[in-house]
């Protein structure tokens, strides 16, 4: 049998593409697609293991059990994201190992926002109402991604994200009408979250490299700058509800455009704190490499206890 | 207070579950793999709910109206009735599951004597959380078993806290004065019987893990009795933080 030239396999797979077909692990696909999926899936499971610090900080000073609960049960959420992700990013042959090296040698990038300190109550309701709300936008979108086995773990990860936004909006409606400190402190919290919330959505669409080719790839559905119309849109209600004053003198509804207008998003924080620079960075990879540097004895006594138990079995 | 045995005696339930949920929520993106981040942190939201449960029924029973946070988070620290073993610090992964471990083979038989308790409220606690125990164990086993049998590096690190954490052990089965009219009430069981299954758990796994039992057998005692070791003040000083910063809030 003749092998099929390049052209005649990339025209094929951009047809099931188009007719909505699934790609899977075992399919032909460009190595641009493969490459770009690799970069995307392990980005956002390294987002969801970094993003457990800055919660994670908080469980020990929850301010009530059911709140320490709660808190522990999103953290252990978003481990079990990262675990559905890193296995993803396997099916397309990456190995789980190089790709976590990847992020500790700063070669791979997570969601900028948790490079932001956690340091009131208020920051963990915050966290859950705009981050998790701004991951869903994105997220939503990636449930009907064309790669199977992402699109198909995206649709459990949205649908624990969704719970998560909500509780989250549920602390800070209780923190909203607590007392006049409680409110300063959500007030406080949101004036912190905002802007960096804004920045999730990636740069504007005229500065995104690599938006084009994932939108005919069906790898991305919407560019970033709808997404944070969106997010903008569904928010901007939501902190009314609170009372919150969202930290934008500019914000107004825009009757021509059915959408609010904001201020221009600050870029040269945002290259910052991507390229290192951010009050956390230097923390988060940290704490990450020292739990990586001591578990090794704890993962080498678990081969080496398997591979005993393996030598048994065959003796 | 209707009935002080029963209070002291559920109180403590609640406040070992309560330091070691606590304990284990330190772990929280730090663990040695992912899995492990998650199944410490499932096994520390299980301690939290059964702390929920054990001391709303204290409060209950003290009948002042305190809720399970106002005993959680509002005590003077002698005034907690934790053993000693759950506040030691977490040290090194193999530290934390032989704390795990030592506890866990203690709790699963407790738990099982108290769902016959004459008491319902501590019987249907017990049945729920013996659910939850049988995997803490069974996942603290295996673990002392893999580290116990793996490389000589983890052998060495688990031996060692077993050699450390050994002097906490017999605190598990102290039994106050009051306890006994529990026991002949038959509300909770007598310790010695609890013993007896605790100690054939430990051997069996320690031997399967090639540790040895250590000999020296000087035991520490006190948080039964609210003498507690340096560790709980700063433990207390986290868990507290938010009700003591920010008094009378609701969260």
């Amino acid at each position: 049998m003749k092998p099929m030239d390049l052209q005649e396999l990339e025209k094929r797979f951009q047809e099931k593409i188009d007719k909505e077909i699934k790609i899977e692990p075992n399919d032909w696909m460009p190595d641009e697609y493969r490459k770009t999926l690799i970069r995307q899936i392990s980005q956002h499971a390294h987002s969801e293991i970094v993003g457990m610090l800055p919660e994670g900080n908080w469980i020990t000073r929850a301010p009530n059990l059911r709140r320490k609960a709660v808190l522990l049960a999103k953290v252990q959420d978003e481990a079990g994201h990262g675990l559905y992700l890193y296995s993803s990013v396997e099916t397309l042959g990456a190995d789980r190992e190089e790709t976590i090296d990847d992020l500790h040698s700063g070669k791979a990038k997570y969601s900028s926002i948790f490079n932001y300190p956690a340091v009131t109550w208020a920051d963990i309701g915050t966290i859950g109402w705009l981050v998790d709300g701004a991951a869903i936008m994105n997220q939503v979108a990636l449930c009907r991604c064309s790669y199977g086995p992402y699109a198909r773990g995206m649709v459990k990860i949205c649908k624990e994200e969704s719970f998560h936004q909500r509780q989250g909006f549920e602390s800070l409606v209780t923190l909203c009408n607590g007392t006049p400190t409680q409110k300063a402190m959500a007030q406080d919290a949101m004036n912190r979250f905002w802007w960096p919330a804004l920045m999730m959505f990636g740069p504007s669409d005229d500065e995104s490299p690599n938006s084009a080719q994932s939108m005919k790839w069906k790898i991305k559905r919407f560019s970033n700058d709808e997404l944070r119309q969106s997010f903008v849109d569904a928010t901007v209600p939501q902190a009314e509800i609170l009372g919150l004053t969202i930290p934008d003198p500019n914000l107004k509804w825009n009757e021509e455009t059915g959408h609010y207008d904001f201020s221009p998003i600050n870029w040269d924080e945002f290259w910052q704190v991507v390229n290192g620079n951010g009050p956390c960075n230097k923390e988060r990879i940290e704490a990450r490499t020292k739990a990586k540097e001591e578990g090794m004895w704890v993962r080498e006594a678990a081969m080496a206890y398997a591979e005993k138990r393996a030598l048994k079995k065959t003796a | 207070m209707k009935n002080e045995a029963l209070y002291n005696y559920v109180l403590h339930l609640g406040d070992d579950s309560l330091i070691l949920g606590q304990r284990l929520g330190e772990w929280c993106g730090h663990g040695p793999i992912l899995e492990e981040d998650i199944a410490m942190t499932n096994i520390s939201l299980d301690l939290i709910g059964q702390a929920m449960s054990l001391l709303d029924y204290a409060g209950e029973i003290d009948g002042q109206g305190k809720d399970h946070d106002a005993l959680a988070f509002l005590r003077f620290e002698h005034e907690y009735r934790n053993v000693l073993l759950l506040e030691q610090p977490n040290g090194d992964f193999a530290n934390t599951m032989m704390r795990q471990f030592l506890f866990d083979a203690f709790r699963k038989p407790l738990y099982e004597q108290l769902v016959a308790s004459k008491d319902v409220q501590i019987s249907a606690i017990a049945e729920k959380s013996l659910k939850e125990t049988k995997y803490h164990l069974k996942h603290s086993s295996e673990w002392i078993i893999r580290l116990g049998d793996g490389t000589e590096e983890s052998h060495n690190r688990v031996q060692n806290a077993l050699d450390h954490l050994w002097r906490y052990t017999d605190e598990l089965f102290s039994e106050s004065d009051l306890d006994q009219s529990l026991v002949d009430a038959g509300i909770v069981p007598s310790m010695s019987e609890i013993k007896i299954q605790w100690a054939e758990t430990v051997r069996s796994v320690l031997e399967e893990a090639t540790l040895m039992i250590p000999t020296n057998n000087w035991q520490f005692e006190g948080g039964r009795r609210g003498v507690h070791s340096e560790h709980l003040g700063f433990l207390l000083a986290d868990l507290q933080y938010m009700q003591r910063a920010y008094p009378n809030m609701t969260w």
